[in-house]
């Protein structure tokens, strides 16, 4: 879509906000209804207190534009000398008044609704990380991590993103609001709306959500339920939802967490019941063959080829966002690794870090969310990429090594 | 003889005062020190607009074109902070010093010494802030709500640079207050009872109550934040026992009445300039003053709607969404008495007067989006969304900024004693005017269509409502430089100001000539019923 057609696209919505009503149903200028009763609920209520807003405006504006008209030096040179009156005052308190109390009732009810989290027919643990979301079910015995899936190549428009501010002034400055010399890469529908692994409940269920973070505030909404939750450290919030309609429905993070707060999408595939039943029983056979896997690769010895391209893979998709593809970091916060104390000096300090974290920083302990394998190679491709080479190699028995010897 | 004349007239008024830079470091004028105020302001307001700017540039398509996320974040922090204390209140600052005496008829502000003082280390506070951005790391980056522990365990170096500008800051504006209510109290020439004062002076009393009881609070806040970073406390550090959401009860209580803060001084100010231009007195005075005076004590019981998905319980969210409500009975108030002044009355639209109506209407929409952001279970899908960026710009910008522009246009022939290019106020006006709509209303529908807040990428469906929101950003933005050059136009040449340039303003700022003089009401006025009530 070129600049010019965007310009026309939007002028003519522009155009179409003044004549549409706002409460025109499944459009994108108003809330949307959803597929739970919550969501119904508000999006009516909403609709509403919008309807309630609209008279109100209609007669305030209305009388000021008539006077406008109306009472000016030309039309009305002998200005009226009134200056209160008690009763027009009482009145436009009491009604006010009224009107809001007629507004408070179904809101209340429907917080209550809200708030009323019993008789669940399924627990999932909503679980904040920097930049990602874990989802558990303690009653299926089923843990995992839910990342964007949208390619960092995607929404990088440019090979040069600015990050101090004489920089971003040079940036927008050379290059306009379009930019020339670098293509925006084509956009999806579900375009940072993606994930590698969905939340996945079953339809017509009572979900119990448990939300709360690891690290800072982060918040769960998905605008479809109608649900949002603040995911706070040292804090389970409880929320609920029963989709009535099978899909995929996506939420973002919606309280500001750091960097990449943009990035961490929430996506829901609502199924069957049978389905979910299925899905339980693949995943839980899943996380058996992974755990025997693990065992079995934690005692195998693997080459440094095979370790370094199993190690670029896993450090692209787990530890790039802080330490850059380059391995350069965005210092002082995130640091760099490119000869790094940690990444040339001794293995157990590098295994300790990586496997334990660093308290009050965004370097999670990575021990119980990636498998020993995976963590050798990550941890040999540091020591050896960019320029590196300490020619050390870090096997599955290293680790399993180190996280049993502690 | 123009000149001499205007010479003789200085001299009429004894009116010498220093000349070069030590006149501004050293200058107890309230004159010289709200001049001070409002160019500070101004510069504040450009730079807090560049940085908006550099927001929806990045923000004007979809992917990431300028910037990474954490340079976005320092911009939408430093943005929000640079406005909020950079240019709102120190213009409002302003505005009182340079008017509030010369309209309860004193001679100064009453505290002269210390109102040097609060300005001048104002500069500093935003020096430091600002200098944060090129330090090592970058500056703020949590927001300028800097919730814990994003800001405390996970802040970048500079956060300290943050802190201790922020307790500057806060200096500051309790020093402002303390002067302004030691002089409305004391300094009140003889006939000014409180009930005869123009309204400016009583939203401003108001704000100063509320400055110095929250302020603290604030300094409060940040100190927690520094001990909590350096001396081993963890009063928001869960891991240690303390509690994040602590951190949002302590800064949400002083920052829902710094909301009002950032608006009280607006409602007085239409309240000067709507019954000027209808030649009719201000419809419902007390209540007026009532009103403000019932915002300013329900904003102290409304704080933890800014927190209604932090998980409170049933009780506390009912008590917050019913008090928050509430606010619409004295705010609907304080609109219907100023439909009510226009009513019936033979109005003119010069520009204070267009800016006034604007900001009658456009903070009333703000109202709206606010009483539905109250409740709180549909605020569940507004909350950090865009429809909250729609809302609280739509109570600040048209509100407080429009408020403050009115002001402006209104006071200036008597600052300066020129009048300014009618034309080119108009021009300024309705340029502002649609650029203000373009920019912040279809931010409602981002938000509605679910987009949340403070992000630097965002998917392909909210790509529309964006480009016309950056379109109409940079032109609110290159209009405001039509103002500063109507400004220094009117203040540089300009037809002579009459002492009272409009024919249906009241108060007895109009009583003195144009410009008024460097010292005004050496020997105070006598009120009688006649002249109060501006």
């Amino acid at each position: 879509m070129s600049l010019l057609s965007k310009l026309k696209a939007g002028l003519g919505l522009l155009a179409l906000l003044s004549m549409t009503t706002v409460s025109a149903a499944n459009s994108t200028l108003n809330l949307r209804e959803g597929v739970t009763e919550l969501s119904r609920e508000a999006y009516h209520l909403h609709n509403w207190v919008v309807l309630v807003m609209l008279l109100v405006a209609v007669v305030v504006f209305g009388a000021m534009a008539y006077s406008m008209w109306a009472h000016t030096k030309k039309k009305n040179p002998v200005p009226a000398k009134f200056s209160h009156s008690t009763a027009l005052e009482i009145l436009w308190t009491g009604i006010p008044f009224i009107i809001l109390i007629v507004l408070t009732v179904p809101a209340t009810t429907l917080l209550m609704k809200q708030y009323d989290t019993a008789e669940s027919d399924l627990t999932v643990v909503v679980r904040g990380f920097q930049w990602k979301w874990k989802y558990s079910y303690p009653d299926q015995g089923i843990e995992y991590f839910s990342n964007l899936a949208t390619p960092r190549e995607a929404f990088i428009n440019s090979a040069t993103l600015a990050s101090t501010p004489m920089a971003a002034i040079a940036k927008v400055a050379t290059a306009g609001v379009t930019s020339k010399g670098d293509t925006p890469s084509e956009k999806s529908a579900t375009y940072l709306l993606e994930v590698d692994k969905e939340l996945v409940i079953p339809v017509g269920k009572k979900v119990r959500f448990l939300v709360t973070g690891d690290d800072v505030i982060h918040a769960f909404w998905v605008p479809d339920f109608g649900i949002k939750k603040d995911a706070i450290p040292g804090f389970i919030n409880e929320t609920w939802a029963r989709p009535e309609k099978t899909g995929i429905y996506r939420g973002q993070c919606t309280e500001l967490c750091g960097k990449d707060h943009g990035f961490m999408p929430i996506v829901v595939r609502v199924v069957e019941e049978a389905e979910f039943n299925t899905w339980v029983a693949s995943k839980q056979e899943e996380q058996r063959a992974a755990d025997a896997a693990a065992v079995i690769a934690a005692a195998s010895s693997l080459t440094l080829e095979q370790l370094m391209a199993d190690g670029e893979k896993a450090y692209l998709a787990k530890c790039a966002a802080c330490h850059q593809p380059t391995g350069a970091g965005l210092p002082p916060t995130f640091p760099a690794l490119v000869g790094s104390k940690i990444a040339t000096g001794p293995v157990a300090d590098h295994l300790s870090i990586v496997v334990n974290g660093k308290a009050g920083t965004a370097m999670q302990a990575f021990g119980a969310q990636l498998t020993d394998v995976e963590l050798a190679s990550i941890i040999t491709y540091e020591r050896n990429a960019w320029g590196n080479n300490t020619g050390e190699l870090v096997q599955p028995a290293d680790v399993a090594a180190f996280k049993t010897g502690k | 003889m123009g000149a001499h004349a205007a010479h003789d007239h200085h001299d009429d008024q004894h009116d010498h005062k220093p000349t070069g830079i030590t006149r501004w470091l050293f200058t107890t004028n309230h004159k010289d020190i709200g001049t001070m105020y409002l160019w500070f302001a101004f510069t504040m307001f450009l730079t807090g607009g560049f940085m908006a700017l550099l927001i929806r540039a990045e923000l004007f398509q979809p992917g990431l074109q300028f910037f990474e996320p954490s340079f976005f974040n320092q911009m939408t922090t430093v943005h929000g902070l640079v406005m909020v204390f950079g240019a709102v209140m120190p213009a409002f600052t302003g505005l009182a010093n340079w008017l509030i005496p010369m309209m309860i008829g004193a001679p100064d502000m009453a505290l002269p010494r210390m109102n040097n003082w609060s300005f001048w280390i104002l500069p500093f506070a935003f020096l430091l802030l600002i200098s944060s951005l090129f330090m090592e790391g970058g500056g703020p980056n949590f927001g300028w709500t800097f919730y814990a522990p994003l800001s405390t365990t996970y802040g970048p170096p500079s956060t300290d640079f943050f802190i201790f500008s922020v307790h500057i800051m806060g200096l500051s504006s309790i020093m402002g207050a303390i002067n302004v209510i030691v002089t409305v109290f004391n300094l009140r020439a003889p006939g000014m009872t409180l009930m005869r004062m123009p309204l400016f002076v009583w939203t401003w009393l108001i704000t100063a109550f509320l400055l110095i009881m929250v302020m603290p609070v604030l300094a409060g806040v940040v100190t927690m934040m520094l001990t909590d970073r350096h001396f081993g406390t963890d009063f928001f550090n869960a891991a240690g026992g303390g509690d994040p959401v602590l951190f949002q009860h302590v800064f949400w209580f002083f920052g829902h009445p710094e909301v009002y803060i950032m608006i009280l001084p607006s409602f007085g100010i239409a309240s000067a300039i709507i019954p000027a231009f209808a030649r009719k007195p201000l419809f419902g005075y007390a209540s007026m003053v009532y009103a403000t005076s019932s915002i300013a004590f329900l904003s102290f019981v409304v704080w933890a709607h800014h927190m209604f998905t932090v998980g409170m319980p049933l009780g506390g969210e009912l008590f917050f969404m019913y008090a928050t409500m509430l606010i619409a009975v004295p705010t609907g108030v304080k609109i219907f008495n100023w439909v009510a002044t226009m009513w019936q009355g033979s109005m003119t639209f010069e520009t204070p007067m267009l800016f006034a109506i604007a900001f009658v209407i456009l903070f009333t929409i703000g109202g709206f989006s606010g009483v539905m952001l109250a409740m709180a279970p549909v605020d569940f899908q507004y909350h950090d969304t865009y429809f909250v960026v729609a809302h609280f710009h739509y109570v600040l910008f048209p509100g407080a900024i429009f408020g403050t522009i009115a002001a402006v246009y209104y006071w200036l022939p008597k600052w300066c004693g020129n009048r300014y290019d009618e034309f080119w106020g108009k021009v300024h006006f309705w340029l502002s005017m649609i650029f203000v709509n373009l920019t912040f209303f279809p931010m409602h529908f981002s938000g509605l269509a679910g987009m949340p807040r403070r992000i630097p990428d965002y998917n392909v469906m909210f790509a529309d409502f964006n480009m016309m929101s950056s379109i109409g950003a940079f032109g609110l933005g290159l209009t405001q430089l039509l103002f500063l050059w109507i400004v220094i136009k009117c203040i540089r040449s300009g037809p002579k100001a009459a002492a009272k340039p409009w024919e249906g303003a009241h108060g007895l700022e109009w009583t003195i000539p144009s410009p008024a003089p460097y010292h005004t009401f050496t020997t105070p006025p006598v009120i009688t019923n006649e002249n109060a009530h501006s």
